[in-house]
This record gives C-alpha cells, structure tokens and sequence, in this order.
C-alpha cells in the first residue's frame, strides 16, 4: 500500500477524477436546464388534494410543481418529542384573480389520504391575463344561449377559440402594422416639420403640404379605428365558458380572454406530444405577457438575432483585415508584438468594461455628438444619444474582435506557403493572391471565427445591460416601416431575459420555468453554434493536413 | 515572346500592346500595382486599428477619470464697490442658483438687492423691526435661505429670502422678495437684547436658544408648528422651555444634530455640549477643548458644514479643525476631533458650500482656500487685494463673493465638479459623519440632500479579490488536475472528445451560470450545506478506496479499464459520491451541528450566513473558470516534448513520478499563465456575481458572507450614476482598474507563455 502511494498512483487517481468531475458537471448542468426547460411545455397532471381544516374538508386543486422534506417536532401520546420528516408540496393552482397567489405549499400531515389523486373532468385554461384557471367546466354560453358541456359543444369551443385567435390576430395586425405605421409616419411628419421650422424654410406651402398629409394619415387611422371596433365587438360577442373551481367559485372566463385550453389528466401520450411540441411553437412565436413571467420571447429572439447579424457586419471586415495584416504583411517586430498585446488584452478585457466604454464613448460621446448634428430637430429627446441598437452591436463588435482575429490568423496560418508563392510566380500581386487565393482558402476559417463570435454575442448580458437592452420594448428593431432596421431603437435579449425575469419578476416561483426554458433555448444555440464551429475547424485542419503532404 | 514578335510584324507596334493590355490581366500593370498598394495601406491601417480600439479603451477610460484629480479653477469674474449702505457692516450676502442675482443684508437692517455680475444696485429695502435693531442673527436652513434675527427688544424675527423667476420678454430676470413664514409680527422671546442666537427648524418644531443682554442663563424654547385651517399661514405656539445657567465668555452658540445638541464654545476653545432634547432636562454631555491650548491656539470663526452636523473650528493658527459628535460604548455621542486642514496664516472667517461637504476659508495672508472635508482636499488657494470680511459661496458651489475691508467686492467663478475623491478616501479609512471610527464604505447615493457620499474602493476590491480567491481554490485543482491527465494519460481519442466538452463550459452564458447559481444552488447549500462540506471528505476518501481497490484486482481484470479510460469507470464513482454526501447531509447535521447546520453557523458559532455567499460564487465561478485554466495548462503539458517524458519513465519513474519530476517543471510556465488567465477572468467575471453574491459591499473575508465585485457594482450603479457627476467617474475608475488589473495579468501571461514557448523551440 505504502508502495502505491509512493509511486503517486493516487494521484493519478485523483486526476482521472477530476476529469469526470468537470463533465459529470458540464453534462448534469446541461441535462438539469434541459429537464427543467423541456418540463414547462409538457401538460401536467393536475391533481386533487383534500385538506384537514379545522374539521372542515379544503379542497385543493393544481399541479405539482415541488416537493421537499421539512423537518417537523411533534410529541407522540406519550408526550415524547419526536421528529419527522413530513413531505411538503408546491401547488401551482392558479386562479391568481380569486385566490390572490398561483403558488402554495401544502403540507402531507394536512391530507386527508396520502394516495395522490388526479383530479377528474378538470380543465386547464390559460388565459392572456391573470394566469391559469383550473376548474369544472360548468356549461358554455354563446349569444345567451347555455349550452351544457359534451363532447359535440366542445368542438363548439374549440371552434369558437379559433375564431377568437384568428380576430386576435387581425387586432394584433391592425394595432400593430396599420396603425404603427401610420404613427411611424406621424412621428416623422412631426419631426420634419420641426426640422423645416429649425431651418426656417416652413413655408406656407409646406405647411399645407404637411397638414394634407397628417390629416390623410388621420383618416386612415380612423378608418382603421373603426374596423378595430367592429373586431372588438366581434370578439366580446364569442360568449364565455362558466367553470367552478376548487372552493367552489363560480369563474366566467370569456372566450376572447382564452390562449388555449386543455384536459391533462383526460390526454393521451399523443395528444400530450402534440401539446408539447405546441406549447414549444408558442413559446418562440408569442410575444411575452405578465411582464414576462408567461407567452412566448419572440422579440427576445429577433432582438438577439438583428443585434448579432449588425455586429457581424461591423466585426467582420475588422477582424479579416487585422488577421490579414498579422500574418500577410506585418513583419516581425515591435508593431506586429504590439498588435498581439492589444488582441490578447481585448480578449481578457472584462466584458462589462467594453459595457461602461460603449456607454461613455459610443451612447454619450459618439451618439450625442450625432444627435446634435443631425438629429438637433428632435432634442431634447435623444435619437442616438441614448442606448439602442448600434451601440449595442458596436460593443459588441469590439467584444468579439479578438475571436474573429484569432480564428481567421489560424485559418490563413494553415493555407500552404506554396499556394502563395504560386500565385506571386504566376505575376499575381500580393493583393490579388490575398484576394483570390489565400481569402477564400481560409472561409471556413474566417467562418468558424464568425460563428464562435455569435455563440459569444448570444450569450454576453452585461456590457448589454448598459448600452441598449431593456426588459420590454415597445417595438421591434426590425419592421415594415423604412429603414427597417431601426439603429436608434432599444430591443430585447434572450441573456437578459434570463437575469431580468429570473430575478427582477415578482413572482418568481410562476416565472422560473420560462427562464429554464429560455435557459435552455440560449444553451442550444450557442452549443450548437460552438459545435458547428468545431466540426468545420476540424474539417478544415483535415484539409490543409492532406495539401501539406 | 516568340508569338509577340510575329504578331509585331503581323499588325504593328501599337496595335500589339493595346491587345497585350487587354489579353493578359485585363487592367493595366500600373492600374493592379496601384490597387495592390491601396490594399496594402488599407490592411494595414486596419491591423493597426486594433491597437487604437485597446488605446482608446484605455485612454477613454483615462479621459473620464482624470477630471477627479484636477484641482479646482477658480477666475476672477468681477469687481466692484460694496452695494448698499457702505458705513453699516454686512451681516450676510444671499446668491442665487445662477450667479446672477444677491443680496446683501447689513448690520442696519437694508436689504439691498445686486446684480453679482456687475454691482449694479437692483433694489433696496430696509428691514422694519418697529424701532428695534439687530443684535444677533442666524441662519437657520441654508438650503432655504431661512434667517433668523435676534433684535435689541427680546424679539426674534424670521425672514425668508427668496427669488422669483419671470421671463418678461422671453428673458429670464431674477427679483427678491422677502416672506415671513412664522408672521410679521417677532416672536417674545425676551425683554432686552437678544446677543446670541441659534435656530433650527425641522418639520413640526422649531428649537430656539438664546442668551440675552441682561440674564445670565442660555434660555432654549422649543415651539410647535401649527398650520392654519384658513390660509397658508403657520403660526408657532410654545410648547416646552428650559434654561442653563451660562458659562463665561461665550462667543458662539450653535445648534446642531436635528436641534438636539447644544454646543456653547468661547473664543479660547473651551466648549460646552449639551443635549437639549428635553428643555426639562438639559442634560450637559461634555466639556471640551477645542484647540490646541497649550499652544495659546484660539478660535476665530465657527461654522457648521452642510447638514449641521460637523463643527469646523477655524483659528488664529492657520487650522481649521473638524469635530462632530461620535458615539461612543456607552451609547453617548461626545465630540470628537476628526481631521484637521492647513492654511497659511490665521483663519478670518469661514463658509460653506451649501451643495456639499466643501468650506472655504478666509485668512490674514489674504488669500482664500477652498477645502473638502470628506476627501481632505485643499481644492485651490486664491490671492485677493486685500484682507477678506466675509466671503459666501453661490448655492452650486461655482461662485464665491468675496468683501473685501477695502470696500470692494470680487466675484470669482470656480469651476470645482469632483472635490468629493482624493487617493486617500478612495484608498484610506475615512471617518464619515455618523460613524464611530475611520472605515471603508462604498455608499455612492442615499435620499438625502446633505447626504455624504462615501467612495471607497477597499471594500469593492476586497469583494473582487474575495470572489476571485474563492472561485480560483474550486478551480484550480479541478483544471490542473484535469489538464494532467488529459494531457499525459489520456488516449487521443478521448482526448477530442473530452477537451471540447470541458472547453464548452467557457460557452456556457454566464447569465446562466449566475441564475443556476442564484437561484438553485444557493438554496439548495443553503439546505445541505452539511452535505457540501462533506463532499470534500467523502470525494477524495471514495477515490482513494475506489483507486486501491482497484489495485488489488486481479491484472486480467485491471486490463479491462486501461491507464487512459480511468477517467470514464470514475464518473459514477463521483455520481455514487456526489450522491452519498447528499444523503449524509441529514445524518451529519444531527451528529455535529444539533440538526441544523445553518442555525448552529448563526447561533452557536457566530458566524454570519448569507444564503447567497461567498461558497456559492467559489462553486459557479469556479466552474467557470476550469475552461480557461484547463485549456492553457493542458496545452503545455501536452506541449512538453516526449523524449524528456520517455526518457524519465525509461530511467525507471512511475508516471506520477515522471509528471512531479519532469513534466511539471517543464510546464510550470504555462501552469502559471494559466492561473493568472483564470485569475484574469475571475476578476472580471460579472453576472455570475451580480446574480449570487448578494452584492452588499462588506469587509468580510467569511466564506458564508457574500461580497459585492467592482465588475457587478458597474453592473448595478452605472445605469443610474448622473452622466459626468463624481459617482459616473468613480465607476469608470473602477472600470479603469479592471482593465489595469487584467492588462497585468494577461501580459505576464502571455510574457511566461512566449518564454516557455522559446524554451520549448531550443529544446
């Protein structure tokens, strides 16, 4: 034994650990927000819970969200102190608007039967407001008209819901598209207006011009006011379903205020599926509701993707030229040596110090100085001098530069000598070798180091804490209305999803399974993202390996 | 060339060469050698664009400190003779917010209203006190510009200063007027001359104390304020009243601390504090010396900084001395000297900035010197033209009056932003208003107007060398072990799988991290804290009878799990351990902690818990931080070349000799760039932070207290700091210490790398 130890094969031991340590780590993380994520889309059985009350019987209905031990004293007949473990659940039972909480913990010594029993005939409802509803479905009214609940009224429900999403979504269309744009337009009228009277050149020609134009655009927007009424009244006219829920309330839910809903205990696997890979469809097309706490993160999403496509722009060309430079044209030396310092240092620069800079430089510095030379007409509000889109994707840029460099210097490092000394000895300048040979030889490379550059960008919050995410945006930095991409605009980022909702929400416990799923939406992009980058690396390296030889 | 000299023949000179343009590249030779050289100057303007980005960070981040360490500017605006009555002194000048705008009140009672800018008499009044003059007077709010006279009949007047803004004209014109918020009529307070006064009000009493002419005793009245039903006006009724026999020679009688402390002080230093919250009962508190006696020190001028708090006691001896009331053990606030400031000669008068901690000074050398108190700056040290009379600070603290016994008066513009940061408050114990003793605080905003800004950089370093530290014990045995044997007994084929999956932890979003870590892992310590101590008994116990165990098979079996595959057969050994510490964490707590380890942290051993704390960032950020430590170190190990390896084991090493006598030594460099990368990275490191450390910034190295990091302080302060304000520029410094902090570390890193990487090359 004593030998053993000498010759260190504990330690050899200890350090095969450590490797499984760091991926039982790695892969346990990944499959815990994997679970928890996946876990938020599927139906849950709700079940039925029969509380001691003083005497009285409670009735508790809902899903399980937890369950842990507590420890609890007693004292037994005898009167000798004992202490038990005693089961605690976490009821999710919704009714928010009736019962004040979604959440409540409910202790095992309380129950009346310790068996778990699934409630029978229960529905779900998930509504845009005020949450789930969990209740009997009692009968269905449509134009005053009872209609009691069988399968043959229930198509009728669902038929009816159907109409309801549809009117819900010429609402959204009209709110959204026709009348935003209309205020789109209003806006700009508003400012160039402004802008013409800065200037003194508001004519009044020009103010004719101007006063068609808005009272044309007002016209449409009262056109579209009143096809907005008419859908309103539509919808109200759906009718309502009347459930009774757990403490035997009596709940009217109307049918426009309905997103689905659904029998878990009544679903067979296959409707349980379809459930799931629905509820997953939702979630990356809705838009969010409650502050965030439930519906979907589209414009999380579309906010993620346009900031990091804007960065790649800005990085892209950067990081080419610089890594052409390093390895084309740069000679050894002192500026090549200072050139390194400075990627390694971008690199190892915290992010949230590139947040405070684009801040400083970039918002205040850069988008002030715009702002009053071309946007003077729209102060005090700031256009560019406050936090948005560009400045975000700049910061970000910066952020990202050194993986770009490094990873594009690899790439050409790899392409042969040769194939440059052939293009020079066939009379091709330096620059046409570059451009035509050596370039786009090393694409994938170039490729892999934009990729990686994404992963990064997908997943940093907090330099973007400072220069240009917010909780909720009002609109997406991307729409139908020219320029379409809007620099000035402020977006939504699936990081900062993650922090805001997970910790800034109210209600925590009802917002966590969105932040896992979000969690897990983030982990899969980027794992992907980093995956693919890997493969075409190795790829890559397979290919130069063989050119070499 | 052959060709080209029959086509010559063929068509002509000319005509050859115009074809051989268009043939052969298309473009002219010169026209690609011209586009070459572009490329040339762009790539290169490029690649040198990297350097300026990381200047520019750098010198941005520089740009916006810097102001904090300027000195004040102070120039000379104005320069005209005293306004008013020149033959009466002044009691007090009153400027308003724009520097445009004052008033001088004179021992007279004339009122006379100026433009500061140009001397230019704008009105005049004289104060109507029914035949009495003043004796005394006293500023009660100076936020308010409340007065308070004491007149030569007993009363005692109050007057509010204010100034109206009308834009007749679309210009802005400034005019005074003159309310009395208590009535016209005097308060009774006595039958002869009022010769010492101090008032305060807050808001629903105002405490008055008095000495007159004829009585020997400090008289202290406190009235209550009562709002009429029927118009705006508030009347005061006497509600409490009480009296001190008076000591000698007092000169000064000041109130302070919300109208409770009393402070008696006679020109020779001598002071007498009393606390008067109950009139019934002046308790006397102490007896102090405020100057140096010994050295004959006597006092000049007394004023109290900004929220009545602080006395500073200026001298003949060029001192202003700064003394506020501490508490002490036995729960009783006693004065205190706290700091003291140098000017040249003895003190002739003293002033306030009514914005902030600042004063300013006047004194016999005729100079005036603008101090701050909290970061002990002298800002600036103005020569005048004569000896100074009074000198008073506009209400932004961008003005100064000064009077001059020459009967000229010099307005001077003062361009003083960030007095509130020296070297020493960002980087030495500070002993703010309110504290017991000297202490680091990091406190940058409060509710409050007269609030003192407390930024120390000691407790945000401390929090990120904390985190860092603790992060770094989780990491670096797991990477450098890792990297061990990935590099040396690991088979190539697992070793590309391996490394990356380690690596993409350096992928994983740190908000991730941070919410996992904030929101389930610190509770679920929290509930098994037993349970993760015990992990680092059971893990490293488990592997040794594991690896032991697996000693004493039989070869044919051991053959089974090859050198490299240890790896593999360990990962449900750590789940079956991971799992076990678990489950002990009730059975242990019974045994050693009285059922509840947390409780028994709390009760029994006195220690503070957190439940988001220090244990819980060493565990995510040290999680963290294994990519970056593993994937350097790894890289020079596996780097270090195989003779030297094969040469050892062939010398009859085992392979963990080997690795501890050669291959260790080797490497050593690259280990060590690869701590300081991970170190690197750890102090920058934010979300992680921000999401689970509870971020309060504490001075507590306990591993059950959580800490606030400089990185997750910029995260949390700088969306609300005031762009250009001293707070937005403290946090750029703290930004700018990341970057220095980094820089240093990754350029030693990357200087040991480039060493090894020679060593290596000569190898």
């Amino acid at each position: 034994m004593i030998n053993w130890f000498k010759k260190g094969e504990h330690w050899i031991w200890f350090s095969a650990s450590a490797v499984s340590i760091s991926v039982v780590l790695v892969v346990g993380l990944v499959l815990m927000i994997a679970y928890k994520g996946l876990a938020h889309f599927w139906p849950h059985a709700v079940y039925e819970f029969n509380l001691n009350n003083q005497g009285s019987v409670e009735q508790v209905v809902g899903e399980i969200y937890d369950t842990k031990y507590k420890e609890v004293s007693y004292q037994d007949e005898a009167g000798i102190a004992h202490k038990a473990q005693v089961k605690q659940y976490l009821i999710k039972v919704g009714n928010r608007d009736i019962y004040g909480i979604d959440f409540r913990w409910i202790s095992a010594n309380d129950l009346v039967s310790q068996t778990l029993k699934k409630a029978d005939n229960i529905f779900v409802l998930e509504r845009y407001e005020w949450g789930n509803v969990y209740g009997k479905l009692n009968y269905i009214q449509i134009n005053g008209h009872k209609y009691p609940v069988n399968a043959q009224n229930m198509t009728l429900v669902k038929k009816t819901l159907a109409k309801s999403q549809q009117l819900r979504g010429k609402i959204k269309h009209i709110e959204k598209m026709d009348i935003g744009s209309i205020n789109y337009d209003l806006e700009r009228l508003r400012l160039d207006k402004k802008k013409l009277r800065l200037t003194g050149s508001f004519t009044t020609d020009k103010q004719a011009e101007f006063a068609e134009q808005s009272q044309l655009l007002n016209k449409q927007f009262e056109q579209f006011q009143k096809q907005l009424t008419v859908l309103y009244s539509q919808r109200k006219a759906l009718g309502e379903v009347v459930l009774t829920i757990a403490g035997g309330q009596k709940v009217h839910v109307q049918i426009k205020n309905i997103v689905k809903l659904w029998q878990p205990n009544e679903m067979s696997l296959l409707e349980e599926l379809s459930f799931f890979f629905q509820s997953m469809g939702h979630f990356l097309i809705d838009d969010p509701r409650e502050a965030n706490t439930e519906g979907g993160i589209f414009p999380a999403i579309i906010g993620t993707i346009t900031m990091v496509i804007l960065m790649t722009i800005f990085v892209m060309p950067l990081g080419v030229v610089a890594a052409v430079y390093m390895s084309e044209y740069a000679k050894e030396g002192f500026l090549l040596r200072l050139v390194r310092i400075s990627i390694n240092n971008l690199a190892g620069v915290p992010s949230i110090v590139f947040g405070i800079f684009g801040l400083g430089f970039f918002v205040y510095i850069l988008g002030g100085s715009i702002d009053d030379l071309f946007y003077s007409y729209a102060q005090p509000s700031p256009t560019f001098g406050t936090p948005g889109l560009l400045w975000a994707s700049l910061t970000m840029a910066l952020l990202t530069l050194p993986v770009v460099i490094v990873s594009t210097q690899e790439g050409l490092s790899r392409v042969p000598m040769s194939l440059r000394e052939g293009g020079l000895a066939l009379g091709a300048t330096r620059s046409e070798t570059i451009m035509k040979i050596v370039l786009p030889m090393s694409l994938p490379a170039i490729m892999t180091g934009l990729i990686l550059a994404v992963a990064r960008a997908a997943g940093e919050v907090a330099p973007l804490m400072l220069v240009g995410v917010v909780k909720l945006a009002p609109e997406l930095p991307i729409d139908f209305n020219a320029p379409f991409v809007h620099l000035d605009r402020k977006f939504m980022h699936l990081g900062f999803q993650i922090y805001d909702v997970g910790f800034q929400s109210p209600n925590v416990e009802a917002s966590q399974p969105l932040v896992y799923a979000t969690a897990l939406l983030l982990i899969v992009i980027i794992v992907s993202l980093n995956v693919g980058a890997i493969i075409i690396r190795n790829r890559l390296r397979e290919k130069y390996k063989s050119l070499s030889h | 060339m052959q060709n080209s000299e029959s086509l010559k023949t063929k068509f002509g000179l000319g005509k050859v060469k115009a074809m051989l343009a268009n043939l052969t590249f298309g473009r002219s030779i010169h026209y690609r050698n011209n586009v070459d050289r572009a490329w040339r100057y762009v790539i290169s303007i490029g690649g040198i664009g990297v350097i300026v980005f990381v200047m520019l960070i750098m010198f941005f981040l520089m740009y916006v400190v810097v102001p904090l360490f300027a000195p004040a500017t102070v120039s000379e605006k104005a320069s005209y003779a005293i306004p008013g009555p020149a033959d009466s002194p002044t009691l007090f000048y009153e400027l308003d917010e724009y520097k445009e705008t004052g008033i001088r009140v004179s021992q007279s009672g004339v009122v006379t209203g100026f433009n500061v800018q140009t001397g230019k008499v704008l009105f005049s009044a004289k104060l109507n006190f029914s035949g009495a003059s003043i004796t005394s007077f006293t500023q009660i709010e100076d936020s308010e510009r409340l007065m308070a006279f004491g007149l030569s009949n007993g009363q005692v007047q109050i007057i509010k200063f204010g100034y109206t803004l009308t834009y007749p004209n679309d210009k802005r014109l400034v005019s005074v007027h003159l309310t009395y918020p208590f009535g016209k009529e005097g308060l009774e307070v006595s039958n002869s001359a009022i010769q010492h006064l101090a008032v305060r009000l807050d808001e629903s009493e105002l405490t008055l104390v008095m000495q007159d002419a004829r009585s020997n005793s400090i008289l202290v009245k406190k009235f209550e304020k009562t709002d009429s039903f029927m118009s705006d006006d508030v009347s005061l009724e006497l509600s409490a009243e009480g009296s001190i026999e008076a000591p000698n020679n007092i000169k000064w009688l000041r109130l302070g601390g919300q109208g409770k402390n009393l402070y008696l002080i006679t020109a020779s230093g001598k002071t007498f504090f009393y606390n008067i919250a109950n009139t019934e009962h002046i308790e006397p508190v102490q007896t102090v010396q405020l100057t140096n006696a010994a050295k004959n020190e006597r006092i000049t001028s007394v004023k109290f900084l900004l929220g009545s708090f602080s006395l500073m006691i200026g001298t003949n001896q060029g001192r202003v001395i700064q003394w506020f009331p501490v508490r002490g053990s036995d729960n009783l606030s006693r004065l205190q000297e706290i700091r003291h400031f140098d000017a040249n000669s003895a003190i002739e008068g003293l002033n306030i900035e009514h914005n902030r901690k600042g004063f300013v000074s006047i004194d016999a050398d005729q100079n005036f010197t603008l101090f701050y108190s909290t970061s002990e700056r002298k800002m600036a040290t103005v020569p005048l033209d004569s000896e100074a009379n009074l000198i008073e600070l506009s209400p932004r603290s961008d003005g100064a009056l000064v009077e001059q016994k020459n009967g000229q008066i010099i307005f001077f513009d003062i361009e003083n932003e960030y007095p509130e940061v020296s070297f020493y408050s960002l980087w030495d114990k500070v002993w703010y208003e309110g504290y017991d003793k000297p202490s680091y605080v990091w406190q940058s905003s409060s509710a409050s107007a007269d609030y003192e800004p407390k930024f120390s950089m000691v407790p945000l370093t401390f929090g990120t060398l904390k985190a860092a530290l603790y992060s770094m014990l989780f990491a670096i045995p797991i990477a450098i072990l890792a990297a061990i044997y990935t590099a040396f007994f690991m088979n190539k084929q697992s070793r590309a799988y391996i490394k990356p999956i380690i690596e993409l932890i350096e992928a994983l979003p740190t908000v991730i991290l941070g919410f996992l870590a904030g929101l389930w892992l610190a509770p679920y310590m929290e509930a098994h804290l037993s349970g993760f101590f015990a992990i680092f008994f059971i893990l490293p116990l488990g592997i040794l009878l594991v690896g032991f165990g697996f000693s004493k098979l039989p070869d044919r079996l051991k053959l089974w799990v090859p050198m490299g595959a240890r790896s593999l057969l360990m990962i449900p050994v750590v789940l079956f351990l991971g799992w076990l510490a678990m489950v002990l964490n009730n059975p242990l707590q019974e045994i050693f902690f009285h059922g509840d380890m947390r409780h028994w942290l709390t009760a029994s051993a006195g220690i503070d818990f957190d439940q988001r704390n220090a244990m819980v960032i060493g565990f995510a950020m040290g999680f963290a931080l294994i990519p970056t430590i593993f994937s350097v170190a790894e890289d020079a190990l596996y780097n270090v070349p195989a003779y030297l390896v094969n040469g050892s084991l062939a010398l009859g090493a085992s392979g963990w000799q080997t690795i501890v006598g050669v291959v260790l030594p080797t490497a050593s460099p690259g280990i060590f760039s690869a701590i300081m990368l991970g170190f690197g990275r750890g102090v920058g490191e934010t979300m992680i932070v921000l999401m689970a450390s509870g971020n309060t910034p504490l001075m507590d190295a306990n591993l059950f207290e959580g800490m606030r990091t400089l990185a997750a302080n910029l995260a949390v302060e700088m969306g609300e700091a005031e762009l250009y304000s001293t707070h937005y520029r403290v946090l750029f410094l703290s930004g700018l210490l990341l970057f220095i902090f980094t820089f240093i570390f990754n350029s030693i890193a990357e200087v040991v790398r480039e060493r090894m990487r020679k060593r290596y090359g000569s190898l």
